[in-house]
C-alpha cells in the first residue's frame, strides 16, 4: 500500500513550489493527477493527453507496453507530463512518497521548460492544448459515424497521413512562405541578380523557379497535400489537418529530448537537495536519482546526457548562464555548443558502424576523432532522425505526378519502409509518386503506381 | 508563488472508461487479416492435419508494422560506453534492420510479431479464404462421429457411474448365506425398513457391503469393422512443389481428412511421398521441399498398395486414397502408374487424383488428367486445382461422387 496521503503530497508539493519560486522557474499553473498503473498504460498510448482521436495503433501501442510491463521488461515512467496550460502531470498511485517527491520536482522542471523553451513557444498553444485535442477527437468520431465516410475510409487516409506525419520540416520557428512569397522570391533569381551576393555566394542548387510547382522545394507533405491536392474531400483535408497539427505539437518534445529531460533532472536534484528530507527518503531518493540520470552502456540516455551538460554550463559559465540556453537551444544546437571532447571523453562517447553481423566501434573521442564522433551523435539526435524528404514538382511529367527529393546525407532510407510509405503517399495523391534517393552511393528513383513499386539508377 | 492542484485517484474512473479498448480491437482485427494475407505460407508451413485443435500456433505477422520514412540499417551510431571504449571493440549485434543496440522499438525489423492463434482459428480463416459455405464450414468442423459402445462382461473394478447394484447387491445376499445369516424377510410394506438390514442375530450389528461384493459392468468401445477409415495421402514431392502448391495440397488433403472424420470413428493417416522412389512419411517431412529429380508416380502407388496390404485390409477399412502431383511423369512410367491406379481403385472407397497447376499452366505442361482418363472406376475423381477458388468446388464435385456411392 502506499506510503502517503494526498494530503501529505501536497505539503511536500507545497514545499516544492516555495523552491521553484526561490530558484527562479516560470511555471504555468500546475495540476496533478493521481492514476493506477492501468490507467497509466492508457493515458501512455495516447500520449498523455485526456482525449485524443482514436486509431488501431494506439491499440498496438498499449499493448506493447502492457506487454512489455507486464512481463517485467521495463517499468512504467514515474510520471507523465503534458504540454498544456495548466500543465497536466499524472502521478502513479504505486509509487512510493519518494518517488513522487521526486517526480513532483521534475514535473516543474518540464513545466518551466514547456512555457520558456523557444520550440515550444514557437510551436504550440499551451492553453489550447487540451481543448484542441478534444476537437480533433470530435471530428475523427464524427467522420468515423458519419455513414457516408465510416471506419475504413478514415483509417485509411489516417494511416496514410500518419506515415508521412514526420515529413515535416522541424522548425516552427521558421516562417514558411506562400506560395505567392516564393514566387516573389523566385523572380529576381532567374534574372540572376543575387542581393547577397556580396555578403556569400549562392549555394549550388536549382534555382527557384516559376515554372515549376511548388516554386520552392516543400518539406511539409501533409499541409502541401492538404492545401494543394485538387481531389481530396473536406474530411480528407481535415484528417491530414490534423494529423498534421498533431505532429506539429509533438516535435518540439522530440527535438528537445536531451535538453528537456536534463533540464528537469537538474532541477528536481536541486530542489531535493535544497529540501530538508527525512533520512529514509534521502537515500531512496539518491538511489532513484542515480537510476534516472545514470548512461545507458552502448546508447545514448537523454536523462544522464542532458544533466551532465546543464551541469556544466552553469559550472562554467555561471547559473545565470543557463537560463538563457533553455530557451534559445533544441537539442542538435544544445550539443553543438556546449559538448565538448572533455565532456565526451568524461562520458566515454563513441561512434560504432556495423560490420558483418556485429556493430563495431570506429571512433572514441580522442584529439582526432571527437569531433566526427560529435557530428554522428548531433545528426541522431531530435529530428536529425527522420530523413528530410521535400516535395519539388508537384507536377511532374505534366501529369500531376508527385516529385520527392531526399536530401542524402550518407545516410540511406530503408528501402523495405520507403516502398510501404510511397503506397501510403500514392494512395493520398492518387497518381504516381517518385522519391529520388541514393542507394549503395547510386542516385536512384524510387516510385510507386498502379502498377506497383519500382526503384531503377538514374542515368 | 505558482498555484497546483490535486486530483485524487477514483479507482472505479479506470474502470468505467476503458478508453483504449476500440483501439485494440481494430489492431487485433488487423493482425487477423494479417493472418489471412499470409495463410498460403502459414498453412504450407504448418502441420495443420490430424491435429489437435487447441494446438497453439506461433505465426509471424508483417503487416500490422506502421511504416515510415527512415534510416536503413547500415547506419551506425553514438553510444556511450564504460570508460575504456577502444576503437574495433564489438559493442552489439546487429540485428536485422536495427542499427542500434538497446534502442529497440522506433527502428524497422523490430516491430515483428508473433501471434498465437489456436489451430480452430487458423481452419477457420483458411475456410474463409477458401470460401466455404458456412453450412459446410459447420459440418467439417463439428466433427460428430458415432461413437458407440457396448457391454461386455462385468469386472471388480470400475467408476462408480458403472456399478451394477443388481449383481452387487446379489453378491451381499450369497454372502450372507455362506455365513448361515437369514436375509431378513422383506417387509410387506416396501417404506418400511428402509436402510441396511440389521438380523436379530447380530442384534444391532449391519452386514455391510464389502469390496468383493461390488461389481461394474465393463463397456468397451465397439469397433465396428465399418467405422475405421484411412486417409493416404500421397503427393509428389519434387522440387517444382513450391509453397503455393503445398498451400493448395494441403488443404484439399486437410478438407479430405475433416471429412472423413465426420463419417467414421477411428480415422488414421497416411503420407506417402514420392519423387522416383516412394517412402512413408510424417506430415512435416510431406511438406518439405524434396529434391529434384524424375517422377515415378507408380512407385508411390505401389507404395500405398503395400501399406494397405500391410496394416489396412479392405475388409476392416475404408480406405482414401488422394495423389497430389502437378502432372509431371515419366513417360515411361505411364503405364505401370495406369496399372497401379487401378488395383488402387479396387482396394480403396475412393481414389481421387488432384493435378495442381497454378496460373494456367496446364496448357503448356504436361499432365497426367489425359492418361487418368482411361481410368474406367466408378470410384475414381479427378480434379484440376488452378487456384485456391478451384478447392472447394472441385472439393465438393470430389464429395458428390462419395455421396452417390454410398447411397
Amino acid at each position: 500500500m502506499a506510503d502517503w496521503t494526498v494530503d501529505e503530497l501536497q505539503r511536500w508539493d507545497e514545499k516544492i513550489r516555495e523552491k521553484v519560486e526561490e530558484f527562479g522557474l516560470d511555471c504555468y499553473r500546475q495540476e496533478f493527477e493521481l492514476c493506477d498503473h492501468h490507467a497509466m498504460l492508457g493515458y501512455m498510448a495516447y500520449h498523455g493527453m485526456p482525449a485524443h482521436y482514436p486509431h488501431w495503433s494506439y491499440g498496438k501501442s498499449f499493448e506493447k507496453t502492457k506487454t512489455l510491463y507486464d512481463y517485467g521488461v521495463s517499468g512504467l515512467p514515474y510520471e507523465l507530463v503534458i504540454n498544456s496550460d495548466p500543465c497536466l502531470a499524472y502521478l502513479m498511485t504505486d509509487n512510493s512518497l519518494t518517488l513522487q517527491i521526486l517526480t513532483i520536482a521534475h514535473v516543474y522542471g518540464h513545466n518551466d521548460f514547456f512555457k520558456n523553451n523557444f520550440t515550444f513557444t514557437s510551436a504550440t498553444d499551451a492553453k489550447e492544448t487540451i481543448g484542441s485535442f478534444k476537437a480533433r477527437a470530435d471530428r475523427v468520431r464524427s467522420y468515423i459515424e458519419d455513414p457516408s465516410i465510416g471506419d475504413e475510409r478514415v483509417e485509411r487516409v489516417l494511416d496514410a497521413a500518419h506515415a508521412l506525419a514526420f515529413c515535416m520540416s522541424p522548425n516552427a520557428a521558421v516562417r514558411r512562405l506562400g506560395v505567392e512569397e516564393q514566387r516573389e522570391r523566385a523572380r529576381p533569381s532567374e534574372t540572376g541578380h543575387d542581393p547577397f551576393a556580396i555578403l556569400h555566394k549562392r549555394p549550388e542548387a536549382p534555382a527557384p523557379t516559376t515554372e515549376r510547382f511548388p516554386p520552392e522545394p516543400v518539406s511539409d507533405l501533409l499541409a502541401f497535400m492538404r492545401d494543394h491536392h485538387p481531389t481530396l474531400a473536406e474530411w480528407e483535408r481535415d484528417l491530414l489537418d490534423i494529423v498534421d497539427s498533431e505532429t506539429r505539437y509533438f516535435l518540439p518534445q522530440i527535438e528537445t529530448k536531451i535538453m528537456n529531460e536534463g533540464w528537469a533532472s537538474y532541477w528536481h536534484h536541486r530542489i531535493l537537495e535544497s529540501l530538508d528530507l527525512p533520512h529514509d527518503v534521502r537515500i531512496e531518493f539518491l538511489v532513484r536519482h542515480n537510476q534516472v540520470v545514470c548512461p545507458h552502456p552502448g546508447s545514448i540516455n537523454p536523462y544522464h546526457l542532458g544533466f551532465v551538460l546543464w551541469h556544466k554550463i552553469a559550472e562554467r559559465d555561471g547559473e545565470d548562464a543557463i537560463w538563457k540556453v533553455r530557451e534559445s537551444d533544441r537539442d542538435a544546437a544544445f550539443l553543438r555548443r556546449f559538448l565538448d571532447a572533455e565532456t565526451m571523453r568524461d562520458l566515454d562517447l563513441f561512434s560504432y558502424e556495423p560490420k558483418g553481423d556485429k556493430l563495431v566501434v570506429d571512433s572514441v573521442a580522442d584529439d582526432e576523432h571527437w569531433a566526427d564522433v560529435k557530428r554522428k551523435l548531433i545528426a541522431q539526435v531530435g529530428a536529425g532522425n527522420n530523413p528530410s524528404i521535400r516535395i519539388t514538382d508537384a507536377d511532374f511529367n505534366r501529369r500531376r505526378e508527385l516529385y520527392l527529393v531526399h536530401d542524402h546525407d550518407g545516410r540511406d532510407l530503408h528501402l523495405g519502409y520507403a516502398e510501404r510509405t510511397l503506397q501510403h503517399l500514392y494512395t493520398l495523391w492518387g497518381r504516381r509518386v517518385l522519391l529520388e534517393t541514393q542507394v549503395n552511393g547510386k542516385p536512384t528513383r524510387l516510385a510507386f503506381d498502379e502498377d506497383g513499386f519500382d526503384a531503377r539508377l538514374v542515368v | 508563488m505558482v498555484d497546483s492542484i490535486f486530483r485524487p485517484f477514483a479507482s472505479g474512473d479506470a474502470l468505467k472508461s476503458d478508453r483504449t479498448a476500440r483501439d485494440r480491437q481494430r489492431h487485433r482485427h488487423k493482425l487477423k487479416e494479417a493472418i489471412r494475407e499470409n495463410i498460403a505460407d502459414v498453412i504450407a508451413d504448418e502441420s495443420i492435419i490430424g491435429r489437435d485443435r487447441d494446438k497453439v500456433i506461433k505465426i509471424p505477422i508483417r503487416g500490422v508494422k506502421e511504416y515510415r520514412f527512415v534510416y536503413g540499417d547500415n547506419q551506425g551510431g553514438v553510444g556511450s560506453g564504460q570508460g575504456d571504449t577502444q576503437p574495433g571493440q564489438v559493442v552489439g549485434e546487429r540485428q536485422d534492420g536495427q542499427g542500434e543496440p538497446g534502442k529497440a522499438g522506433d527502428q524497422p525489423g523490430v516491430d515483428y510479431y508473433e501471434t498465437d492463434v489456436t489451430l480452430d482459428e487458423l481452419v477457420d480463416i483458411m475456410f474463409e479464404d477458401l470460401e466455404l459455405p458456412d453450412l459446410e464450414r459447420r459440418i467439417l468442423k463439428d466433427v460428430v462421429a458415432d461413437r458407440t459402445v457396448k457391454r461386455r462382461g462385468y469386472r471388480k473394478s470400475g467408476v462408480r457411474v458403472h456399478l451394477d447394484r443388481r449383481r452387487t447387491a446379489r453378491a451381499r445376499v450369497r454372502r450372507m448365506k455362506a455365513r448361515g445369516v437369514e436375509p431378513p424377510e422383506e417387509p410387506a410394506d416396501p417404506r418400511e425398513g428402509r436402510g441396511l438390514p440389521i438380523h436379530p442375530e447380530y442384534g444391532e450389528k449391519r452386514f455391510p457391503f464389502i469390496e468383493d461384493d461390488l461389481t461394474y459392468k465393463k463397456l468397451i468401445e465397439d469397433t465396428k469393422p465399418e467405422s475405421n477409415a484411412v486417409v493416404i495421402c500421397i503427393m509428389d514431392t519434387s522440387g517444382s512443389m513450391d509453397s503455393m502448391k503445398k498451400y493448395l495440397a494441403r488443404s484439399f488433403f486437410f478438407l479430405l481428412y475433416q471429412f472423413v472424420r465426420t463419417k467414421y470413428e477411428r480415422v488414421e493417416l497416411v503420407f506417402v511421398a514420392h519423387h522416383s522412389r516412394a517412402k512413408e512419411v510424417t506430415e512435416e517431412e510431406f511438406f518439405y521441399k524434396g529434391e529434384s529429380g524424375g517422377t515415378m508416380i507408380s512407385s508411390g502407388y505401389h507404395k500405398a498398395l503395400e501399406i494397405v496390404r500391410d496394416r489396412y485390409h479392405p475388409q476392416h477399412w475404408n480406405i482414401y486414397a488422394f495423389h497430389c502431383s502437378d502432372g509431371d511423369n515419366f513417360e515411361s512410367d505411364n503405364q505401370a502408374t495406369l496399372k497401379a491406379a487401378e488395383e488402387l481403385c479396387d482396394a480403396s472407397n475412393l481414389f481421387g487424383y488432384g493435378e495442381i497447376k497454378p496460373m494456367g499452366s496446364h496448357f503448356y505442361e504436361s499432365s497426367m488428367l489425359e492418361l487418368f482418363g482411361k481410368l474406367d472406376k466408378p470410384n475414381y475423381q479427378s480434379v484440376l486445382i488452378e487456384s485456391k477458388a478451384d478447392i472447394w468446388p472441385s472439393f465438393r464435385a470430389f464429395l458428390s461422387r462419395e455421396k452417390a456411392e454410398s447411397a
